[in-house]
């Protein structure tokens, strides 16, 4: 039986979900023998791969390149799986949402350093801030969402295994916002 | 005025026969019969006004949804507490009160104590329905005690009710209509500058989200405790 090509992407997020991930153990091992990982902060690919069964998204879309990555990913996957709070619902990084891109900026670039030699915002090789903050499910569809601050072990193990099972998994008895 | 008589109606919860004095709502006959309903806004011992609209259910013959709080019983009414359609739209109340403000439960100070919270895992809503709006507002931490982050206020008017009904100094008031609304301490002054708050904390006890919090408490420590309250109106009752 060929392996179900799983993807892995770590947008606006702390990586806390990714260490989730890892920290599913020994049961990591048992996922590998149904699992190959073509794109993940754990593997070396350079370029989002095509024909992809399943992205895990860790991370809001705070900048056009979240943006244009996360429609690659839906052009590409045939199933997105959301994990965690701000895939889900911005969580800390649509913190920001509350004061604004601009004065989130003037704070970083100018408020809060010793000297700033442009006397502008960086606008080469960084990605350009979006105005707003946003979850994945409002720039494109989601299949699963896995909420938690970070989702525990348990929740993204029992949530991969009933996907790959295809069987549904009620995930409120394994995580919930902000756990 | 002459009231009317209180007499016993007997009607339907969820094709459960139930009885209940005449001047009861749906929602006090279900928890009289141990039936669940979801609520909010509704605390045991305060008026009921119907803000939250979790606690609404369908009635057999009527396309409407009531919420069960505020509706009164009749004789021989069919009540359906928990159909798929009631769940549909409580999912929506849920995902409007999670838009509307800005809810980051990760770094609440009531994360794992909060009844919104809480409501949005029973209810199996693992995402919100519609599009976050982030209004922002101004933290008022000015009270030597306490704490109000508007940013995480349901208006579920909790804190409004006890402060006016209980402790008597309606030292609290909601300002504003629709998303702008929020709740104000006297003619919208700072907490502290607050001549009538008498710093009795009825408020943040009652308080389902971590709109209102005692200053300095840490997650694990700020454990609403309602049922100081509810057990005051209580021993009130039974003076």
């Amino acid at each position: 039986m060929s392996k179900v090509r799983v993807a892995t992407i770590w947008l606006d997020g702390c990586s806390g979900c990714h260490m989730s991930f890892l920290d599913m153990d020994e049961r990591l091992i048992e996922l590998a023998e149904l699992i190959d990982v073509v794109y993940s902060p754990y593997v070396d690919a350079k370029e989002f791969p095509t024909n992809v069964d399943l992205t895990i998204v860790e991370g809001a879309l705070s900048t056009d390149h979240d943006l244009k990555m996360i429609k690659k990913i839906r052009k590409n996957s045939k199933k997105i799986l959301a994990l965690g709070d701000c895939a889900i619902t911005g969580n800390i990084s649509a913190l920001k949402n509350l004061f604004g891109t601009e004065a989130v900026l003037k704070k970083g670039y100018f408020d809060l350093v010793d000297f700033n030699e442009s006397g502008e915002y960086p606008s080469k090789m960084v990605p350009k801030l979006l105005d707003k903050v946003i979850p994945l499910n409002e720039a494109v569809d989601i299949d699963f969402f896995v909420p938690g601050c970070p989702t525990p072990a348990d929740a993204i193990y029992e949530v991969i295994k009933g996907i790959l099972e295809n069987r549904e998994v009620d995930i409120s008895k394994l995580t919930r916002f902000g756990k | 005025m002459i009231k009317d008589k209180v007499r016993v109606k007997t009607f339907k919860i969820d094709d459960v026969a139930v009885t209940g004095r005449s001047d009861s709502t749906i929602l006090e006959v279900a928890k009289e019969h141990g039936i669940h309903i979801p609520t909010l806004c509704y605390l045991e011992g305060l008026s009921c006004v119907g803000a939250c609209r979790m606690c609404i259910v369908e009635i057999k013959g009527s396309s409407k949804l009531i919420p069960s709080c505020t509706a009164k019983i009749k004789e021989d009414m069919e009540v359906i507490t928990n159909s798929s359609r009631l769940i549909k739209h409580r999912k929506m109340i849920l995902s409007m009160i999670f838009a509307e403000r800005t809810h980051t439960c990760s770094v609440c100070v009531s994360n794992g104590h909060c009844e919104l919270q809480s409501q949005a895992t029973d209810i199996g809503l693992e995402h919100s329905l519609v599009p976050y709006i982030h209004k922002g507002f101004d933290v008022d931490a000015s009270h030597k005690e306490y704490v109000y982050d508007p940013n995480r206020c349901i208006l579920c008017t909790r804190c409004v009710r006890v402060c006016s009904e209980v402790e008597g100094a309606h030292a609290l008031d909601i300002l504003g209509r629709g998303i702008s609304a929020k709740i104000i301490h006297d003619m919208d002054e700072p907490w502290s500058t607050s001549e009538s708050c008498t710093s009795c904390g009825k408020c943040v006890q009652v308080c389902p989200t971590g709109a209102l919090f005692e200053k300095g408490a840490s997650a694990t420590e700020m454990v609403k405790k309602k049922s100081i309250v509810t057990n005051l109106i209580q021993a009130r009752k039974n003076k």
